[in-house]
């Protein structure tokens, strides 16, 4: 019935042994000569014999695991959302007409997000091969079935959009080509809106307390970011236009306010985004995403560089904050202080009804 | 069909770990390592891939009943094998993308090894954190209620090696009455922190794997008010749909600068 997994196959015998052996002999040693154990992996309480702590729960081993997500993760999610905004990007270009050129470049920038995205999420499996089972079904209840369903309608419609595009391009015109490139478009704009932000559910649905508890600020978080690198590398690409500039400018303001929300709201569940590596990772990235593009593009408006450094800058950021809200659910997940808090105070959730106590 | 349960109490619990050795056998899984971990004679610490029944050692600075320890300090040293929740409403069940996790025919939360892609989205949506990715396999494991045992008419291996009737097997309602008279015994023997772990007041809306404990939630490492994930859908998708509909309104607006 059950595939029983593998052994590791390592016997545990030779080195391994012999160094378990040594470290068990240290133990004992210092427990002797000190009444206490400080090594690693071992809980002292001025005793030999560790005592668990109602605060951190079970010899403060964690309750929950943490993600098994790797590095692909992250960066998906900036190339999903940068796919998704430059369809909507080409899509309003189009409906009123501006640069066809531009329109082309958006809907080459959304069909290059589409191309890179799945491999980024297979090379994640555990089972790349089995790719296909995540088209198995579709659970609306599941926020990564509705993304990989997401990501195949869009990388369907932009690709046909773009198909489209390039065969009118070279005149071969038609009224059937035509309708056919406008309904890729609208396709890919509306798939692309929905690509853009699920990844912010898929985080906020989760039992990981510093993503669930941001429910409401990572949608506008992964949204805004989306768009400013979105419009910044159609910036890079050469439309230094004010359209750009404009959304670019928005989506900085956004980063800058949900960075100020956050550092003002001071709540326990987000001491993951304040402590240790991810901290660096966060601040770095909101001055990346927020402060910088804000100075550079009102008050070096005039310097012809201050707007494709601020690009640079938002889009290297973007995917920092995405790396740092990663990092953030790993510590999260080890904190088992805080979970036990929030559940007590029963600030969490209450969405459904309330949270009774055990 | 009726819903089997486990019925779990660390009460009568002796720690002899016969559970976690039976599991181990009957289900063929590999080792966890071998590392000391200083916590009592737990060197397993937590659930996972290629633990599915875990014997918890609590050593803490509290009297037990009217025991009598010797040691100037009030101790006492209790037992529990910790198991998947197989909840009314599981994390990793709604989770699932692939539609590998299913509830049996027991009531039960199995994992299709056959179907799982390895995803992980299970892990991090089990509030008990339970389940875990065996990274040689690439696939999410757990607990399986021994399905195979119980579809052959078998009760599942750690509650049949269990040599105290500390893990009990039976229909739910049964268990739960159990539970309540076992825990009202308790306390009329002076256990007066003796309680039914079986969050039936949240989203989770009740375990089929109950616990008798004695004190809080936490000091187990049970959430004390486990919820399921899917209970933040609406909101999320309500700010990120507003959000996306925010940024399309952004870009129109922008071609007009």
């Amino acid at each position: 019935m059950s595939l029983p997994p593998k052994s590791t196959g390592e016997k545990f015998t030779g080195e391994k042994l012999k160094a378990s052996e040594e470290r068990l002999d240290a133990l004992r040693e210092e427990a002797l000569r000190t009444g206490a154990v400080t090594g690693a992996r071992v809980t002292p309480s001025g005793s030999p014999f560790p005592q668990t702590v109602a605060e951190t729960g079970y010899y403060g081993n964690p309750v929950l695991k943490k993600p098994v997500w790797k590095w692909q993760v992250p960066v998906y999610f900036l190339a999903g959302g940068v796919a998704g905004a430059s369809a909507a990007i080409a899509f309003a270009a189009h409906v009123l007409g501006r640069d066809p050129a531009l329109v082309r470049a958006a809907l080459w920038i959304a069909l290059g997000g589409a191309i890179i995205s799945p491999p980024l999420l297979i090379f994640d499996l555990g089972r790349p091969s089995r790719f296909w089972n995540m088209l198995r079904v579709f659970k609306l209840q599941s926020p990564m079935s509705v993304g990989a369903w997401t990501l195949m309608a869009f990388s369907f419609a932009v690709g046909t959009a773009v198909v489209c595009e390039e065969i009118v391009l070279r005149g071969y015109s038609s009224s059937l080509l035509l309708g056919v490139g406008w309904a890729g478009e609208a396709g890919a704009m509306l798939t692309g809106l929905v690509l853009l932000s699920y990844t912010s559910v898929l985080l906020g649905a989760t039992a990981i307390p510093v993503w669930s508890e941001n429910r409401r600020v990572l949608p506008v978080h992964f949204v805004a970011s989306a768009l400013g690198a979105s419009a910044g590398i159609l910036e890079l690409a050469g439309y230094l236009i004010p359209a750009t500039n404009g959304m670019s400018i928005a989506a900085a303001g956004v980063e800058t306010c949900v960075a100020v929300y956050i550092a003002m709201r001071g709540r326990a569940v987000d001491a993951p985004l304040r402590t240790g590596r991810v901290v660096w990772m966060i601040r770095v990235a909101v001055g990346l995403t927020g402060q910088a593009p804000l100075v550079l593009r009102i008050f070096f408006a005039h310097w012809p560089a201050a707007r494709p450094i601020a690009s640079v800058c938002f889009i290297l950021g973007a995917l920092l904050s995405r790396y740092g809200w990663m990092a953030a659910g790993h510590a999260s997940s080890r904190d088992s202080k805080t979970l036990f808090e929030i559940q007590r105070k029963g600030t969490t959730t209450g969405e459904t009804k309330a949270s009774a106590k055990i | 069909m009726a819903i089997s349960a486990f019925l779990t109490d660390p009460s009568i619990c002796i720690g002899c770990k016969a559970c976690e050795v039976a599991c181990k056998e009957w289900n063929q899984l590999p080792d966890d390592g071998f590392e000391w971990s200083g916590q009592s004679y737990d060197n397993t610490r937590a659930l996972g891939a290629s633990t599915w029944r875990h014997v918890l050692f609590l050593e803490q600075p509290q009297p037990l009943g009217a025991q009598i320890t010797g040691t100037p300090e009030p101790f006492r040293w209790q037992f529990l094998s910790d198991v998947c929740k197989h909840c009314a409403n599981a994390g990793c069940l709604e989770a699932c993308p692939t539609g590998a996790i299913l509830r049996t025919e027991f009531g039960s939360v199995f994992v299709q090894p056959d179907v799982c892609n390895g995803c992980g989205y299970c892990i991090v949506s089990c509030p008990f954190g339970v389940i875990d990715r065996n990274e040689q396999e690439g696939l999410a494991f757990k607990c399986t209620f021994c399905y195979d045992r119980q579809v052959a008419g078998l009760i599942p291996a750690c509650a049949k090696a269990c040599p105290t009737q500390s893990i009990q097997f039976g229909e739910i309602s049964e268990l739960r009455e159990r539970a309540g008279a076992r825990v009202q015994l308790l306390q009329e023997r002076g256990y007066a922190d003796a309680r039914v772990y079986d969050p039936r007041e949240t989203s989770v809306g009740g375990i089929h794997a109950l616990f008798v404990i004695l004190g809080r939630p936490e000091d187990y490492n049970f959430p004390p008010a486990p919820e399921i994930p899917t209970v933040h859908l609406k909101t999320a998708w309500t700010y990120a749909l507003a959000s996306a509909a925010v940024l399309l309104l952004t870009v129109f607006g922008a071609f007009f600068l």
